[in-house]
């Protein structure tokens, strides 16, 4: 019997192609928004989610200096009072710390034959490959022995290798840094642009030690960075970073910090709730559309009920019961919403496969949002041909039958 | 009325009162009748005296106001809805004059509608519903739509819709209304064969005096109430009249 109806159901919408298929068309549109929309906002979720993963692993940032401003200090990173002693400090007291580096950086002329180029000079240890989530190319990283004795050596960026070594491999060649000569010990993996639009390719990475004592010539450092030993531990390594250094700069409780902790996980967290609120919002007017949609399909079956009473009346007087009427018009609704959702599906997946293609972000198709609107145009057949189903099954079989 | 014959019919005291807020008619005023299993009866009367509210009644359709109505000795004046709907598909066929037909739909899905909701199997409903085509003469035609036949010809897939299910009770509601005279007394050939071969028990409406000729029976109704009912004399009988001079071409039909 149900088979029957169904039969019944199909035949009355292949009836009136055109009208189906214009019914359809609001659900096709509403689905296929709401697919595009969630999967182009967890792409730029994924996106961001990615840039700030990649700044580095964990990552807390330590910069000298206050952020409140207060008095005589200047700006972070100009006060004198962090030193290679605190890292070391943090990384042996600090249980939740796993890596450090004091970070220090200048900006150098290079000088490689006759080309030359100028980029960001970075000091750090050697643990600078994990904490900020890089990996070497060719050659290899510098040596805690390099730290310990300022070698001039130098890990260069992509971009400074394509800047003065084109078409050399670089590993084994002497540079002039200020005028120093420096080896190149090896080549970082490229890593692109930075969520902040900076080239991360442009640099020269090489130790501390070496850049305080042989370029600034200083004894203090702007800034170190830390890695936790894991993404829910970043808040806790930042209470013992900072216990540790109050107690090394002897700041008196209700005093200022002499240095600022940002940690790259609140950032990370922030982006991640704006692109959250982009996607619910997207995916919210995109609902709207597919509410429309619905009424859309009301609206055709009541039409459809109205037209066919006398249909109804007939099939009433062999013998139809109410609720088979109420399941053939039931039927055709969700029949509408289903096919209008299947295909919203592949519009929607086809439209946001082009669109990260367009936008370069990773294509993310929301299985949620693919099953969540197969169901959800389901029950919209359901909801919005219930009315229409009940009236056509409410009708009167004699006047229905009298209905011209 | 033989004291042994079933009545299939039974209506006492039938009242009907249609109250559509402003007015209220008063379409049956006590209307009492029997029909026996077997029996050909006619309703007759005026436009407006009520004659397709009984039809509507005695075919489950709708439900008296007053009175009782027994169907095959069940009381079915105040059954629900979708009982009445089982007892319509089950127990009377209904033939209209106006056809009802689904349109855009073939003579054979039409005839076998009242097998889906019987609930029986596809191909027994096939078989079923190529029988009563066949049996109204139009086995050719079961993948015609209605707009491609006569109305003749829709009349009888009508008819065969009303037969396929093999109802105790015909109904037919002005059944020739439509039709020229030929093709009525084609159709009457139709209802006295049924009559006749089948022990079909028919009740039909007309308004033409010399179709209600066809019938063994005559009520005449006035104002909501019977006011005549006899048997017929001088019975028409359509077969033969076809197979006279009177009309060119006797139709050949045959019940399986
Ligand atoms: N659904 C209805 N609502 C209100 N009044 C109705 C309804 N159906 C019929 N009537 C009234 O009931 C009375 C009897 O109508 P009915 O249709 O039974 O007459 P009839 O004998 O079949 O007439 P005709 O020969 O013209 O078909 C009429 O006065 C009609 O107006
Ligand atoms: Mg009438």
């Amino acid at each position: 019997m149900i088979l029957d109806l169904i039969r019944i159901a199909l035949r009355a919408l292949a009836r009136n192609k055109v009208r189906s298929a214009l019914t359809m068309l609001g659900i096709i549109i509403g689905v296929a928004s709401v697919i595009a929309m969630v999967s182009l906002g967890q792409g730029a979720q994924q996106q961001v989610q990615s840039q700030i993963a990649g700044m580095g692993t964990n990552l807390l940032v330590v910069m000298a200096g206050s952020q409140k401003s207060g008095g005589f200090r200047g700006g972070l990173g100009t006060s004198t009072t962090l030193t290679p002693e605190d890292v070391e400090a943090v990384l042996r007291e600090a249980p939740a710390v796993a890596a450090a580096t004091p970070t220090v950086s200048t900006a150098v002329p290079l000088v490689f034959g006759n080309q030359n180029w100028t980029t960001r000079a970075e000091g750090a240890n050697a643990g600078y490959l994990s904490i900020r989530a890089r990996a070497v190319a060719s050659g290899e990283f510098f040596t805690e022995t390099d730290v310990r004795t300022a070698a001039r050596v130098a890990v260069i960026g992509q971009t400074v290798a394509n800047q003065l070594f084109p078409g050399l491999n670089p590993v084994g060649q002497i540079i002039r840094v200020r005028n120093l000569p420096f080896r190149v010990v090896g080549v970082l993996v490229a890593k692109g642009q930075s969520q902040f639009g900076q080239d991360q390719d442009d640099t020269l990475v090489m130790p501390y030690t070496t850049v305080m004592k042989k370029l600034l010539a200083t004894t203090y450092i702007p800034s170190a960075s830390f890695s936790a030993v894991s993404a829910s531990a970043t808040n806790e390594a930042q209470k013992e970073i900072t216990g540790i250094l109050r107690r090394r700069h002897n700041i008196r409780p209700g005093q200022d910090d002499d240095f600022t902790v940002r940690n790259l996980t609140d950032v990370a967290e922030t982006a991640e709730q704006a692109s959250k609120v982009m996607t619910m919002l997207l995916g919210g007017i995109a609902a709207v559309s597919l509410l429309v949609g619905g009424i859309g399909i009301m609206n055709i079956m009541l039409v459809s009920v109205t037209e066919r009473t006398r249909e109804i009346g007939i099939r009433m007087a062999v013998g139809a019961r109410s609720r088979h009427v109420q399941y053939q018009f039931l039927i055709e609704s969700v029949v509408l919403g289903l096919t209008g959702g299947l295909l919203g599906i592949l519009i929607g997946v086809g439209a946001s496969f082009v669109l990260s293609r367009v936008f370069q972000w990773p294509q993310l198709i929301s299985t949620t949002a693919v099953f969540g609107s197969a169901v959800f145009s389901m029950a919209i057949g359901v909801f919005f041909g219930y009315y229409p189903a009940r009236k056509a099954a409410g009708l009167d079989p004699i006047e229905a039958l009298r209905f011209e | 009325m033989s004291a042994e014959a079933k009545p299939v019919i039974e209506l006492a005291n039938v009242h009907k009162i249609y109250d559509t807020g402003a007015i209220r008619v008063h379409a049956l005023r006590g209307v009492s009748l029997r029909v026996d299993r077997g029996e050909f009866v006619a309703i007759m009367g005026a436009s407006g005296s009520g004659k397709s509210t009984l039809m509507n009644l005695i075919g489950c359709l709708d439900h008296p106001t007053r009175g009782a109505y027994h169907l095959d000795g069940i009381d079915v004046s105040q059954l629900s809805k979708d009982h009445r709907a089982d007892i319509r598909n089950r127990k009377i066929g209904f033939v209209f004059q106006g056809f009802n037909l689904l349109s855009r739909t073939s003579a054979i899905e039409n005839v076998e509608l009242p097998l889906i909701y019987a609930g029986v199997p596809v191909t027994e409903r096939h078989r079923r519903s190529r029988q009563a085509l066949a049996a109204v003469g139009l086995a050719q035609k079961e993948n015609s739509h209605p707009n491609q036949l006569s109305g003749g010809q829709q009349q009888r897939v009508a008819i065969a819709r009303a037969l396929v299910n093999h109802p105790s009770l015909l109904l037919a509601d002005e059944p020739t209304g439509n039709l020229d005279s030929r093709t009525s007394v084609e159709i009457m050939e139709l209802f006295q064969l049924l009559n006749r071969n089948t022990g079909n028990t028919v009740v039909l409406v007309t308004h033409e005096p010399d179709i209600a000729q066809f019938a063994k029976r005559i009520v005449v109704m006035k104002d909501g109430r019977v006011i005549l009912d006899q048997p017929v004399r001088q019975r028409r009988d359509a077969r033969v009249e076809l197979a006279s001079s009177l009309y060119e071409k006797p139709l050949e039909v045959t019940l399986s």
